[in-house]
């Protein structure tokens, strides 16, 4: 259980670590908060012939909010996120969530960029990235792009990064007014993945809701919107016909896999139960919350 | 073998200078290269909480940080809370408390509580146990690890009541 024999680089800034990756033609790890990526070195399921360690790059970890979004650097780390005021105004369902990622000694290494870009299926953050709409800057020695987070997550523990690429930036557009979160999770034990997890965000205009948002994670290869649930919300109120309906369309919509922690049909039958917690705890939210 | 770098770490107050392998974990550099051996390993890749020192004040797994990473930074581990003549509150209150059998989780669980007892209020027993749930105890059925902490907790309020 230790890990390979791999060369090391503490990159000192972004230009530094684009070109430490390229130079090694993807063949390259980026060292972030090593909360998943040492757990697979020790395991020798990865042997990258480099890790670049970019925790020494200064002004990576920061959270900064604009007049329309909040931007996040991507070495700011879980407990960052879980205990920033500014967090907690514009994105109180991330806060909540924080609490339900791993335990104290993870949150304080790992990362949101680590975190996005290792991409497990049963992480929070990811779900949360395409819940919020969030955009996320990447960098590379030839350049820079910007992508939604809804575009990036392709497959279990797989992202649209190439091998020499860097996230290096979140920013996530702030909610309209009168809108509600919701968060519910089910784990094993507290800390651990997700065997299913649900954020919901609800805008109400009068007695209905004008703009749905559902995602999951721990129910398929990546977290995912659920637009036909969405769908069937918008321009109503969330009467209990109604919610169920959505709950058996978000069920519809996924695809879970039975694994040693639970059965395909328990992962389906948890996400349309917390989907439905979720939606109430919105609505509540919405009506009483002016974010 | 990749190239050694030269490292410097401050742990437990003295400054160490060594040279490391890249691939050689925190957790062996303290047990092996600086003979400290009250961190335990147990899993090795992040689950049992056994490894939990403090770098920079903050917890971490000594098993998930290379030793090169620690260039610089500031390290306790479980030698710097006390000694067995004079053990801190939180030591005695597991030695009071029973919060140990085998003892191979105690050093791990030291460490993880002196960060959760910093940073949050543990209002209830939950809170205490949601905190502990990244160190696995196999002994104690973690029943007298939540009263020793929650007897740090009463502790403190009264102390500071003394002092008010």
């Amino acid at each position: 259980m230790k890990p390979p024999i791999f060369d090391y680089v503490a990159a000192t800034s972004i230009d530094m670590a684009t070109a430490a990756m390229a130079a090694a033609g993807g063949d390259a790890k980026i060292l972030a908060g090593g909360q998943s990526l040492m757990p697979m070195l020790n395991f020798r399921l990865l042997r990258p012939s480099i890790l670049v360690d970019i925790n020494r790059i200064a002004g990576l970890s920061y959270i900064e909010a604009d007049e329309r979004s909040l931007r996040i650097g991507a070495l700011t780390r879980h407990y960052q996120l879980e205990t920033s005021p500014l967090i907690a105004k514009a994105f109180p369902v991330v806060a909540c969530a924080m609490t339900h990622v791993a335990h104290l000694a993870i949150r304080n290494r790992g990362t949101i960029g680590g975190s996005l870009s290792h991409a497990d299926p049963a992480a929070e953050l990811p779900m949360l990235a395409i819940l919020l709409d969030a955009e996320l800057d990447i960098a590379s020695a030839n350049g820079s792009r910007t992508i939604p987070a809804r575009e990036f997550f392709l497959d279990a523990l797989t992202v649209d990064l190439d091998g020499t690429e860097v996230l290096t930036e979140i920013t996530l557009p702030k909610l309209p007014e009168a809108t509600g979160w919701g968060f519910q999770e089910v784990a094993r034990r507290h800390g651990d993945f997700a065997l299913a997890a649900v954020g919901v965000l609800l805008t109400a205009s009068g007695g209905a809701i004008k703009k749905a948002r559902i995602a999951l994670t721990g129910v398929g290869p990546t977290p995912q919107r659920a637009a036909a649930a969405e769908a069937l919300l918008t321009g109503h109120a969330p009467e209990p016909d109604l919610v169920g309906r959505v709950i058996e369309a978000v069920r519809a919509a996924i695809a879970p896999e039975t694994d040693l922690h639970a059965s395909a049909d328990y992962r389906r039958h948890l996400a349309g139960v917390l989907t439905g917690r979720a939606i109430a705890q919105a609505w509540r939210r919405a009506h009483e919350t002016v974010l | 073998m990749s190239k050694s770098r030269e490292i410097t770490v401050t742990v437990n107050g003295a400054a160490h200078t060594a040279s490391v392998e890249p691939r050689l974990l925190l957790a062996d550099f303290l047990r092996q290269t600086l003979g400290l051996t009250g961190t335990h390993v147990g899993c090795e890749h992040g689950v049992c909480g056994a490894c939990t020192i403090l770098i920079d004040g903050d917890s971490a797994r000594a098993c998930l940080m290379l030793a090169v990473q620690a260039d610089g930074r500031t390290i306790e581990t479980v030698e710097s809370l006390g000694r067995i003549s004079q053990m801190n509150a939180l030591q005695e209150a597991f030695h009071e408390h029973h919060a140990l059998q085998c003892g191979f989780c105690t050093a791990g669980m030291l460490m993880t509580a002196t960060d959760l007892l910093r940073k949050y209020p543990l209002l209830s027993d939950d809170d205490i146990r949601q905190g502990l749930s990244g160190n696995l105890c196999r002994c104690t059925g973690y029943e007298h690890i939540v009263k020793a902490i929650r007897a740090v907790l009463v502790k403190n309020v009264l102390d500071k009541r003394a002092v008010g």
